[in-house]
């Protein structure tokens, strides 16, 4: 029953092969089982998950159930959730009980979907290793001793090892598309203003998306179908009509033309990546597909550009967070500078303090437009790379990322060595792009992921390509070994 | 560009988080380090390139002048560290 895709899942809760309750108790059992060799869960919400699945239960007895009524899933712990901890990973949320609900995960609970808990993840969403979160670093499931990425790790880990059968994420930078590719996963950031970012705890609001984290392309289309559409709450949300995302996921890709970016696949990409990579290619052209080779010429500015752009907007969203409202606040302030100060020293981790300084140092007076102005306008132009690109080609197929999962410790004391882990996604994210990663194979036991970059609002095309990859392979199949029952 | 302590805590300063004299060292060069990497766009030539500032270049929608929320100060003081009389505690600033 564990390893059942959120459609097999579905299809058996829909015949009555099982209730909600039933499959909601396995996967608690599960977590209790073996999230203790992975921390994938910063709260599991037993209480709450058995009480939506007796409610979901009686929906679907009553005839008033959804697709994924009585489905459980988990929530990356950046989505606040009314009356249940939410924490962003950090010391400074430790003990905050959210007061209001995020669109995201009202949607799940308005189509009867049950909530298993809150996942583990980086703190405020900053890190590319799941190793800054205030509540211990996650493992990969594939291996122990190795990451699962981040900023989503705590998401991917948990549906890598099937203690949920599917999870949110959120990619400001490749935060869903990293941790899928490291855990085998499949992975979807929405085109920026596809999903409501409205109660999900803000890093950069320009960048920000939060999107599913599944076994499969089907189950991403069956989540986007809640997720996706517009929110009057959040003034950043695209008023733009939601397709039905599975009904074109058995369309021929006959025809399709991928782009190639050289500038994807040259140094720095491990050699079984690369090979990976060209396998699946090969697949998508037995499928009708042509391939070419384009250029994203200033793909190089990408990095630079993203590390002024969201430590930019981190300084500024952060600074609510001051010990005044909410929030951790230090012991015996002698004034309000002196609470100010130390509330944000004790409550942030080192990592997200790196940033808020490199944010408030590109905006200060003298080197705003050396820093800020300049990075904004090499956001343009690598806009404008792929706009170009894609007059010539459907798609666009990478790598994901430029190796797979690090050990832990191994880039913790050079940050410039792990912001390189996100160099193929955050371009996607400057741009405004959808992008999913999809598993190709393995490099030394670890799983690999594929990158589909689509154009804007193209997420059902980029899962009728994933999932007509995947009816082709078992990449998506398999199972971690290293976790023990 | 390369930084200075009395950089970093002037930026720490703007920024409100307390740095220990112990910790600047370590600030100095990670910063450093990133403003190095940083620094590579500068030799982008971005002359007449307009910045963009939201990927799909979306204005501001506005909504009608008229009171939506409702009142929930209870509810939102009970995360508070320190409150009284509906009120936000903070340290005595003025003597």
């Amino acid at each position: 029953m564990l390893n059942k895709t959120v459609a097999q899942l579905a299809a058996g809760l829909a015949k009555g092969e099982f209730s909600s309750v039933e499959i909601t108790q396995q996967y608690l059992n599960q977590i209790k089982q073996l999230d203790s060799q992975l921390n994938s869960f910063i709260s599991v919400t037993e209480d709450h998950a058995l009480a939506t699945a007796k409610a979901a239960d009686n929906r679907r007895a009553n005839n008033n159930a959804g697709l994924l009524t009585g489905i459980p899933i988990a929530h990356k712990d950046i989505f606040c959730t009314n009356g249940i901890k939410t924490t962003c990973g950090s010391k400074m949320l430790a003990n905050f009980i959210a007061p209001y609900e995020s669109t995201v995960s009202q949607k799940f609970q308005d189509a009867g979907c049950v909530m298993l808990g809150k996942t583990n993840m980086d703190e405020f969403a900053m890190g590319s290793s799941n190793e800054t979160s205030y509540f211990g670093a996650v493992k990969n499931p594939w291996q122990l001793d190795c990451i699962p990425g981040g900023s989503s790790g705590g998401s991917a880990a948990a549906v890598a090892s099937r203690l949920a059968p599917a999870a949110t994420g959120t990619d400001t930078g490749g935060s869903i598309r990293q941790p899928a590719a490291l855990c085998g996963l499949t992975g979807l950031k929405p085109t920026y203003g596809r999903v409501s970012r409205w109660g999900m705890i803000a890093f950069a609001s320009s960048l920000d998306q939060a999107g599913p984290m599944t076994q499969t392309a089907e189950d991403a289309a069956l989540l986007m179908n809640i997720m996706a559409g517009f929110d009057e709450k959040d003034s950043t949300c695209a008023n733009e009509p939601v397709p039905d995302y599975t009904a074109s996921l058995n369309d021929s890709i006959a025809g399709l033309k991928i782009g190639l970016p050289k500038e994807y696949f040259s140094k720095g990409l491990d050699s079984k990546i690369a090979t990976n990579i060209e396998q699946a290619i090969k697949e998508l052209e037995k499928l009708g597909a042509t391939v070419k080779e384009i250029s994203l010429a200033n793909t190089d500015l990408a990095l630079p550009a993203y590390y002024v752009i969201a430590p930019a907007e981190c300084s500024s969203n952060l600074s609510r967070f001051d010990g005044v409202r909410f929030g951790h606040r230090c012991e015996n302030p002698g004034d309000l500078e002196d609470l100010y100060k130390r509330s944000r020293a004790e409550g942030f981790g080192a990592e997200v303090k790196r940033r808020i300084l490199v944010g408030t140092y590109a905006l200060s007076a003298g080197y705003y437009d050396a820093y800020y102005i300049k990075a904004q306008k090499l956001r343009r132009l690598i806009k404008n790379d792929f706009v170009a690109a894609f007059n010539d080609v459907d798609i666009i197929a990478s790598p994901t990322t430029p190796s797979p999962a690090f050990k832990l410790g191994e880039k913790s004391n050079d940050p410039v060595a792990m912001y390189l882990s996100d160099i193929y996604t955050i371009s996607t994210n400057l741009a405004g792009l959808p992008a999913m990663s999809i598993p190709v194979g393995f490099a030394g036991g670890l799983p690999t992921g594929m990158q589909l970059i689509g154009n804007y609002f193209a997420e059902a095309k980029l899962l009728n390509i994933a999932h007509q990859y995947q009816q082709q392979t078992n990449w998506h199949q398999q199972l971690p070994t290293a976790i023990q029952a | 560009m390369a930084l200075d302590q009395t950089d970093v805590e002037k930026i720490a300063h703007l920024a409100r988080i307390a740095i220990n004299k112990q910790d600047i060292a370590n600030t100095t060069e990670g910063l450093t380090q990133i403003l190095a990497m940083i620094d590579q766009m500068q030799a982008a030539d971005t002359d007449n390139v307009e910045p963009l500032a939201h990927p799909l270049e979306m204005e501001q929608r506005l909504r009608p002048d008229k009171v939506t929320e409702t009142n929930q100060r209870e509810t939102f003081q009970a995360t508070a560290p320190a409150t009284e009389n509906g009120l936000y505690l903070v340290p005595k600033v003025i003597e």
